[in-house]
Order: C-alpha cells, then structure tokens, then sequence
C-alpha cells in the first residue's frame, strides 16, 4: 500500500516538473532545428559543422542582440545521419517555437531524400547547401528545397576546369585519361552521368572505378589505376573511405597533386591520419579554410572570449568542416532578413523563410558587410535557380593545412541546367507536380 | 602476368590484416563458445586509447601499456558483470550481450576521447617497395609479419599450455570444466584480455592505415567471411582464412569486377565462403560438430 | 484474483482451441485492439504516429518475419534487411511498371518476390548451421545491396539509386494522412501477427520447431527437412518484404538502398532476441524497445540535464545506458521481454495469494 501511494505522489512531481520546465512561449524568437550528428561514422565532421553554425547564431544573439532584435534559438536532435532518425527529428522540431521551424539543414543527402515530401506538405524549406538532390536546383519543381551555392554536377564541371587549368587549357584536356574514384553510394554516383558528358565534349577518356562502402580496402582500386596510369584521378569520397584512398594512392606511388577531391573529400580529418603521404593533395573548397576571414575572427573575439564557444577542441576553429558550419549560419540567417525585408521584424513562419531563402542576393557590398568577403561567391537566388552558385576554389594540403590555391573558377551552367531540368521534369511527372511559373510569381 | 602476382601479393598481405581481427573472435569463441560481437569495439577502443594517450603527451609505449591496461579492465568487468551472471545460456542470449557491450564500449570510449579523427604514426612508412619488379607495401609486410608472430604465440599457447588446455575444455563444456575444478572466472577474464590484446595490436595496424575513427568498428565485418572459411575455433584457420579471402577478394576485383560493373569487393569473399561451407560446413580447419540425438 | 481461471469451463474443441482460452486474455486483446485502432489514431499527434508508432509497427512485421525463422524455426539469419529491401524495389517497380494495379495486390506481389529470393538463399542451411549461417546469409545481404545499387533498372535510372515511392491510393482513397497510414500499417501488422501466430500452432508450425529443437531427430521420425526449411525461409522473407514496401510506401516515402544495410538486420535481429524468441508478441514489444527506447532515453535525458555538457556527450552517453540496459535485460531475463511479461502473467494468476 504504501508503494502505490508513492508511485502516485512521484508521478504528480514529475507532471509538475515537467510542467514548470516547457519553457515559456516566448515573444521574439526565431526557431532554426538543429537535427546534428556527433555520433556514428561521420560524427567527426558533424561535430565541426554543427559547431560552426551554432556559433555563428550564437554570434548574432551576443554581438548584435540577435537579428534585427529578434533572438535566434535552436534545439539539437541527434540523427546518426540515419534517415529513419532523421525524419523523426523533423517532426519533433518543426513545431517548436513561436512560429514553428524556420529552415532545416540535415548534411545529409539520404534523410534530405526523405523529408522533402514532407517538408514540402508542412511548407518547411530544407536548405540542402552543397549535397542533397542535385535536381532540386531547379525551385520550379522543388519549391521549397534550396541547394544552394554548388550542386554535384556543378562542382564536377568545376573540377574539370580546373584539371583544364592545370594542363593549359580546356583544349589540352583532349586524349588525357582522367578517374573518377567513388564511394559506391548515392552520394558517390551522382556525378558521374555529367563525368561522362564531359569527356564527350572535351575529348578525354574517362574511367569509372568505384569502392564499395564505406571504403576502407581500396588497395584492388589503387592497383588497378595503377595499371591504368591515369593524367588525373578525380575523388568523390566521404568519411574513412578519402583517408584510405589517400594512403593507397601513396602506397602505388601515384602522385598526390594529380588527384583532386571534392569538398566533402577535403578536410583535416581526411588528410592528418594520413600525414605527410597527403602532401601536395588538391581539394575543391566550398568554403575557403583558416581564420583570416573577418566573421571567423569575429567569433573566436565575441563567442569564445565569453566561454560559449560550442568546439571543445578549439584547434578546429577555421577548419574546413567548421567554416562550412559558420557559412551555413550565414545563408541561413540571410535567408531570414531578406524574409524580414518583406514581413517584418519578427520571428516568420516557414514559408516567409522560404521567401527569404529564394529571394538572396549577396553581392559585393554585403560580403563586406557580412565581413565574409572571399568566403561567398557573389550569387543571386531566384525561383528557377535555387543553386544560384555553382563556383569553388580550391585548395592544396601542404601537411600541415589546406591552403588556397585558385579563386573562384565557375561551373559549366551550360551544360548542367539542361540536365537539372531534364530530371527534375521527370520527377514532377512521376509525382504529380506541377511546376511553377516563375514569371508569375514575385 | 607481373600484374597479376602484384594483385595476388596484395591480397595475400591484406589478408593477414583480415586475420588480426578475425583472431580475436576466434580466442574468445574457442575458450568462451561466445560470439564476440564488440570485437570491432574493442578495436576501435584501443586504438582511440592510444591515440588519446598519445595526444595528452605519453610516450608510444607507456601509451601501449595504458591501452593493454585498459583492455585487461575491460575483460575483467565484462568477466565479471556479463559473462558470470550468464553463465550456460544459450548461445544466442550470450551475442545478444555482446551487442549490447558494443554499445558500451563505443558510447564510452567516444565520451571519453572525443569523436575526432586522429592520425596514428606507427613509424613504419607507406611507401611502395619493388620486388623483383612486383610492388608490394612496408606497411603491409609489417603487418603481415606481426600478425605472423601473434597467431604462433597463440597457437603454442593453446596446445602446449596448461592454461590453454584449460581454455579448450571450457570452450567444450562450462559446466563439465567447473566440475573438473578449471576456475571458469579467471579463464575468461584471461581469454577477454588476451583478445583486448588483440584487439590492440589490430587497432595501432588498421588505425594506422585508416586513421582512429569510428569506421574501425566496421573491420570487424571484414573478418567474418575469414572466420567461416577458416572455422570459427582454429587460429590456424584465421591466417589460412584471411589469406584465401584476401587474395580472392582482390583478384576478383580487378579481373572479375569490370565484367559486371565493378565494386563486387563487399559480398565477393561471402560468397566464396558460403560455397566452400556447402563442402566443409565447419570451416576448413574447424573442429567437426558432433551431433548426438 | 482478476486473472483467475474459475468458472471458466471449455464446452467445444473450438473454445479449447482458442488463442486466447481464458476470457480476461480475450478481454484485454479486445480492448487493446481498439485502443489500438480507434483511440490512439484520434488521440495521438502526428509526431507519434509518423515518428515512432509507424516504424515500431513496420519493423515488428519484418521481427514477425525473422522470427519464423529464427525463433520457430531455428535457422539463424542475418539478411533480413536484403528481403526488406527486395520487398520495397518490387513494390516500387511493380506500381511504376503495371498500371492501374491495386496497392495491396503490389504489396502481396512484393512479398512473393522476397519470399523467392528468400528460398535461393535459403539452399545453404540444409548443409549448414548456427552461426556460419548466420555469416552465410550476409552474402545475401551484400550482394542484394549491391545489385540494387549498380543495376539502374529498379530505381528507374535514378542516378542515385533512390527511388521515391510512389503516393498511395486504396480503391480511390488516396492514403496519405498519419492516420490512415497509420492504420493501413496497423491492419497488415494485425493480419500478419494472426498468421504467425496460427502457423504456430499448424503442423507446419510443430515441424519447424522440431527441426529448432533437434533437426537430426525430426528427420528420423519423418518431417521433410528440405521442406520445412525452406518454407520457413519462403514465409519469412515475404513478411520481410511486406515490412520493406511499407518503409518505403507508408513510412519514409523514400528508399536508398542502405537504408536496409547490415545495421538493420542487425536491428531486427536484436528485436527479435529481447522481444523473446519465439513469440509473437515478442516481435512487437522487441521492436518497441529498439525504437522507442532511445528516443525516449534522448527526451529523459534531455529534461533531466537542462546545461548543455559538452555537446554530443549526452548522445554517447545513451549508446552507453542503451548497450547497458541490454545486459541488465538479458541478465534478468535471457529469454527476452515476452517471457518476462509471461511470467508476469504468472503471478498475476496467482495474486495476491503467494503460491
């Protein structure tokens, strides 16, 4: 009798506990979801992104009170970069706050591919900046998702430039042998249908060789490039399997500044397990790295200087992975002023935020601003072209840390819209979607 | 030709690194009659540990020492606080468990080290070596010759040793053993620190080529097709295992993979493992189950 | 007291024979259907429905699945999540390819697909056993995974290989509300468990718990070993590819072939192993534990630690209560949740007089 009494009296102590600790709804608040990874294999690189961005705001709300007054609050939810966790991140966090969730960016390309039916339905834009469907550029099929700054197709035009660069000139690249190493996952295959149109339309020979997942034994691969004695080797990796691509590549002797990665290929945390073999390796950077970026400098002053910095290991402050956080909070963040240009400065609803995102336009005069000049490309969003970008640098290991080693060279827009707009077409067909008449809207 | 034999060699070595991991299961089968799931977290927890201790500033090998340690507390708690309470269970409440130490082990060593990627420098260069025209790696002859060393320690200690005589009668029967007089307890907690020692020596090897990330718990698949070929309670059988489903995997790659879009590497050895089970259903060197009905 | 037996006699063979013979068991199943079937799609939000009611539901057919073969059975098998996945690439051709078919008609069609992938790779376990087949059956799990991702013709040229399920629509209702999906789920989960269930009890049921038991004897006495495997294999891989159409149909809406990776066998294995083996409401209440219960340690944790520790250390430190939890449960109980809830029901018959 006495148990049953306490398991009463407990379960009201929790009810009011649980009541007192729902936070009070408060007045001027902008919600962005937070759906992170700082667990599994990838947790590495999650771990810095996250970081980044939950810096940045934290940046806003310290330095200037927030955005135009309004306080930007956030809420973590671990997905191990699962879509099944994903997606049950999604619902946990779009309605919070007092407008429900601004905008949700999951780094992933798989739970991405999940939610964007949903997110659509809940009219919910996800900012799926550099990965996610590469399709998606096209805003008149995919309203409401934005990869913006460089899709994979882009980004693989790019890289061919650049091997172009090297060699001379986009004519040289005629009878050159260039591969193109990747992960045997979505992720890895996508660039490979504009891969191949490029070596139609340069001339080159063009061999695919794939690893499959994760990538941890690639030493058949390295032998087998080996034999083939490629002019370039092109790296579509992410997570252990770049580390060990790297290392097999150094174990045939197959010279480091021939292979050129993309920019979830190349970070710290690709190259410093593999030392000094890495030396001389070139990456394509989304985001330049270091912190001689004045909004880095900015965070490391204001947030750290205070002790609320979210990196336990302050010496991936400027990393790669980090920045790339720090610029996801930045065209996030403008994604909502722009909004707030148009709705006022208050905390907006989902579609407001959409808005926003589709209405960015960041040119010289607001990278400075921004105090990110050289870390943006100059781009515009608009309802057809939700990419907007489609420019990187690159960058160069040097062993100790990636340095800059181009300016912005520009994707092959010619080339790839048509092919965005051929499979996005696709896709409203098979969906039923109609696409949007973007002269009709504002 | 030349090619070929590269190919071959390669595979070959990659092999014995297969062999590394699939010997710690085979230690703990073979005295414990446990599949030991967290195999691929005990890797992964000793590699961390060293590079954690490396990085606050330890020596190579105090840090050695310090993750043996922390593998011998390891082996000892899991004796005390999962083996002994199930003690004659069957076996698939005894994986089950295992799985459940996965958890553990990978949720501590990351709260405790981070989830950084951390390079490991084993001093041992990655660069190619020619042979008679034929390349063939440093790193991968090291490894080879370790894991070498490794199961011929092992196998005297199994068949020569009182301690291991021991092993292989709990590995027969627990109950038959504790009658007998075999302190259950003090095997297993041996036989657990012994594959944690393993487990150790896997982890600096593949850590070194991988670097010490959570993808190291994933070699531990890599070692399963080894471990049907080569039986699951023969040492022997892991090298033999590890050599085959090396090679194999890799010739297969190159001149099997181009014919049928490539990337076979993932269910290649499974395969062939699975066709020689339908011949040898215990393994090539595994002990021949005797069914009495 | 409640739970007793008294004044409960049995007239007919059919009453004997009942799944539920004693009236309160009957009692309790009604009323948890319909709470099941009308309070809970009323009641509940959509994040429950969405988020943990329908993957707990979906998973526990393809746990029913496994169970037939692992726990009924005997056959130990780690390619479970290769069957879900053959499930949702023929149910997505199936509705992409043959127009105007009816959606459960795919869904059975999807399931016969599995359940003759399930049969090839089923040959093995007449030679061997435990757990190399266990490691056998991994070449299905890899070899399926690989061929749905290199083979473009069952994602339609997808150049990611993920297919995008196509919306669903039942004699003109279109289904895409949390709770018609919900309830869609929930009526095949029921149906599902119902077959289980009476299978067990069927001579093919007895057969394949014989070979469990001991397979050398049941051969003596006469039951056809090829046969009774390879009907275990059949069956269960078509629940197995049932419970892959609707993740992709009914949950996610989306399939990326490593969404049915080795982490998922091992997931549904895990349910199958705390649920209890060789129960069919094991499946159920294993699959509960392996979704809920994180979700559930992440919000208490979450409400109980209100300062931000360093970040991702909460998270780590889940995998580590979860990982700690298992133990503990085995410890107590190895055979699993449902012998637990058995033996509650046990003592229940029995209080509150002590013997």
């Amino acid at each position: 009798m006495r148990t049953r009494t306490r398991g009463w009296s407990e379960a009201a102590a929790l009810l009011v506990a649980l009541g007192l600790s729902a936070p009070a709804v408060a007045q001027n608040e902008q919600f962005i979801p937070m759906p992170s990874y700082r667990q599994g294999p990838y947790a590495a690189g999650g771990t810095s992104i996250y970081g980044g961005f939950i810096d940045y705001l934290n940046l806003l709300n310290m330095r200037d009170g927030g955005l135009n007054g309004v306080k930007l609050t956030y809420e973590e939810c671990e997905t191990e970069y699962k879509p099944d966790r994903g997606v049950e991140c999604y619902e946990r966090l779009k309605g919070k706050g007092p407008t429900g969730a601004s905008v949700f960016n999951f780094l992933s390309t798989g739970i991405t591919y999940a939610v964007i039916g949903k997110a659509t339905q809940d009219k919910i834009p996800l900012l799926t900046m550099a990965y996610g469907r590469t399709d998606a550029s096209d805003g008149r099929v995919f309203p409401y998702v934005f990869p913006m700054l460089t899709n994979y197709w882009s980004l693989n035009t790019d890289i061919v430039r650049f091997i172009g660069q090297r060699e001379g000139g986009m004519d040289k690249l005629k009878g050159k042998k260039i591969v193109h190493l990747y992960l045997g996952v979505a992720y890895g295959k996508e660039p490979n249908p504009i891969f191949l149109k490029q070596a139609e339309k340069y001339g080159f020979e063009a061999k695919l060789v794939e690893v499959p997942a994760p990538g941890t034994e690639q030493q058949a691969q390295w032998l087998e490039i080996r034999q083939y004695k490629p002019d370039w080797v092109i790296l579509t990796g992410f997570g252990v399997m770049t580390p060990a691509a790297l290392k097999g590549a150094a174990r045939v002797g197959y010279p480091m500044d021939h292979i050129v990665g993309n920019f979830w290929s190349g970070s710290e945390e690709d190259t410093e397990p593999v030392g000094d073999a890495a030396k001389g390796y070139i990456s394509a950077a989304l985001n330049p790295p270091g912190k001689d970026i004045k909004v880095i400098q900015e965070i490391e002053r204001v947030v750290y200087g205070a002790g609320k910095g979210n990196m336990v290991n302050k010496a991936r402050i400027g990393s790669v992975f980090y920045n790339r956080g720090v610029l996801t909070g930045i065209m996030t963040v403008e994604g909502i002023r722009v909004a707030q240009g148009k709705f006022g400065k208050k905390p907006l609803t989902g579609e407001q935020v959409r808005w926003g995102l589709e209405h960015i336009k960041i040119d010289d005069a607001r990278l400075a601003q921004l105090g990110a000049a050289g870390f943006i490309q100059p781009m515009t969003v608009t309802c057809a072209d939700h990419e907007a970008g489609g420019a990187v640098k690159f960058q160069q290991w040097d062993g100790t840390k990636w340095k800059l080693i181009t300016d912005w060279i520009q994707a092959d827009k010619a080339l790839v819209r048509p092919m965005v707009e051929e499979s996005a077409t696709k896709y409203a067909k098979e969906n039923n979607i109609t696409p949007r008449d973007c002269s009709k809207e504002g | 030709m030349a090619f070929f034999v590269e190919v071959l060699v390669s595979g070959l070595l990659a092999g014995f690194m297969y062999s590394l991991v699939a010997l710690g299961f085979v230690l703990i089968y073979k005295a414990s009659g446990v599949f030991n799931f967290a195999q691929g977290a005990m890797v992964f927890a000793a590699a961390v540990t060293y590079a954690g201790l490396v990085s606050l500033g330890w020596s190579a090998w105090v840090a050695f020492a310090g993750s043996l340690l922390a593998m011998v507390v390891f082996a000892l708690a899991t004796e005390r606080f999962v083996l002994r309470p199930l003690v004659n269970q069957p076996q698939i409440s005894l994986f089950m468990a295992t799985i459940g130490l996965t958890f553990v082990l990978e949720g501590l060593s990351q709260s405790v080290w981070g989830s950084e990627v951390r390079g490991l420098d084993l001093g041992i260069p990655d660069s190619p070596l020619e042979l008679k025209g034929i390349l063939v790696s440093k790193f991968d002859l090291v490894a080879a010759g370790t894991a070498a060393v490794l199961v011929s320690v092992l196998a005297f200690f199994f068949q020569k040793t009182r301690v291991g005589r021991a092993l292989r009668a709990v590995a027969d029967d627990h109950q038959a053993a504790l009658s007998v007089g075999i302190p259950l307890e003090r095997i297993w907690a041996l036989v657990w620190a012994a594959a944690g020692a393993v487990a150790l020596v896997a982890g600096l090897l593949w850590g070194s080529r991988l670097g010490v990330q959570f993808a190291l718990t994933q070699v531990a698949f890599k070692a399963l097709p080894v471990l049907i070929l080569g039986g699951f309670t023969s040492i022997a059988g892991a090298i033999v295992g590890g050599l085959m489903i090396g090679a194999s995997e890799k010739v297969a790659e190159v001149y099997l993979g181009p014919l049928i879009g490539g990337g076979i590497e993932n269910w290649f050895p499974y395969v062939l493992a699975l066709l020689f089970l339908l011949v040898r259903p215990d393994g090539l060197f595994g002990e021949k189950r005797i069914e009495r009905v | 007291m409640i739970y007793r037996e008294a004044g409960q006699f049995r007239t007919t063979y059919v009453a004997d024979q009942r799944i539920f013979p004693i009236t309160q068991d009957r009692v309790a199943m009604a009323m948890l259907l319909i709470v099941a079937f009308v309070v809970v799609p009323a009641a509940a939000s959509n994040y429950v429905l969405t988020a943990l009611l329908l993957p707990m539901l979906v998973l526990a057919i393809a746990a029913l699945g496994l169970n037939i073969l692992t726990g009924y059975a005997g056959q130990f098998s780690l390619g479970t999540a290769a069957f879900m996945s053959v499930g949702a690439f023929a149910a997505y051709n199936f509705q992409l390819r043959v127009p105007g078919i009816p959606l459960l008609v795919t869904f059975v069609l999807a399931g016969l697909v599995a359940a003759g992938v399930g049969l090839v790779f089923g040959l093995p376990s007449l030679r061997i056993k435990g757990f190399y087949l266990a490691v056998a059956t991994l070449a299905a799990q890899f070899f399926v995974d690989w061929l749905f991702t290199k083979v473009a013709w069952f994602s339609n040229d997808s150049p990611s290989g993920t297919i995008t399920a196509q919306p669903m629509v039942i004699a003109g209702l279109p289904i895409d509300s949390p709770a018609r999906r919900y309830l869609l789920v929930l009526s095949i989960a029921a149906v599902l468990a119902l077959a289980a269930k009476n299978l067990s009890r069927t001579a093919t049921g007895r057969a394949w718990m014989a070979v469990r038991d001991m397979d050398v004897a049941a051969e003596v006495i006469g039951i056809p070993i090829l046969r009774t495997k390879l009907v275990a294999f059949g069956i269960s891989s078509f629940y197995c590819g049932v419970s892959g159409a609707l993740w992709a149909f009914a949950y996610l809406g989306t399939v990326e072939p490593q969404a049915f990776d080795l982490q998922r066998s091992f997931q549904i294995l895990f349910m199958v192993i705390i649920g209890g083996l060789g129960t069919v409401m094991g499946a159920f209440l294993g699959s509960a534990f392996m979704l809920l219960f994180p979700l559930f340690l992440n919000w208490v944790l979450h409400l109980i630690v209100r300062t931000e520790l360093r970040p991702g250390l909460l998270s780590q430190l889940e995998l580590v209560f979860f990982g700690a939890l298992i133990i503990v449960f085995l410890v107590v109980e190895p055979r699993g949740l449902a012998r637990l809830w058995q033996i509650t029901k046990e003592k229940l018959r029995l209080w509150p007089f002590p013997h």
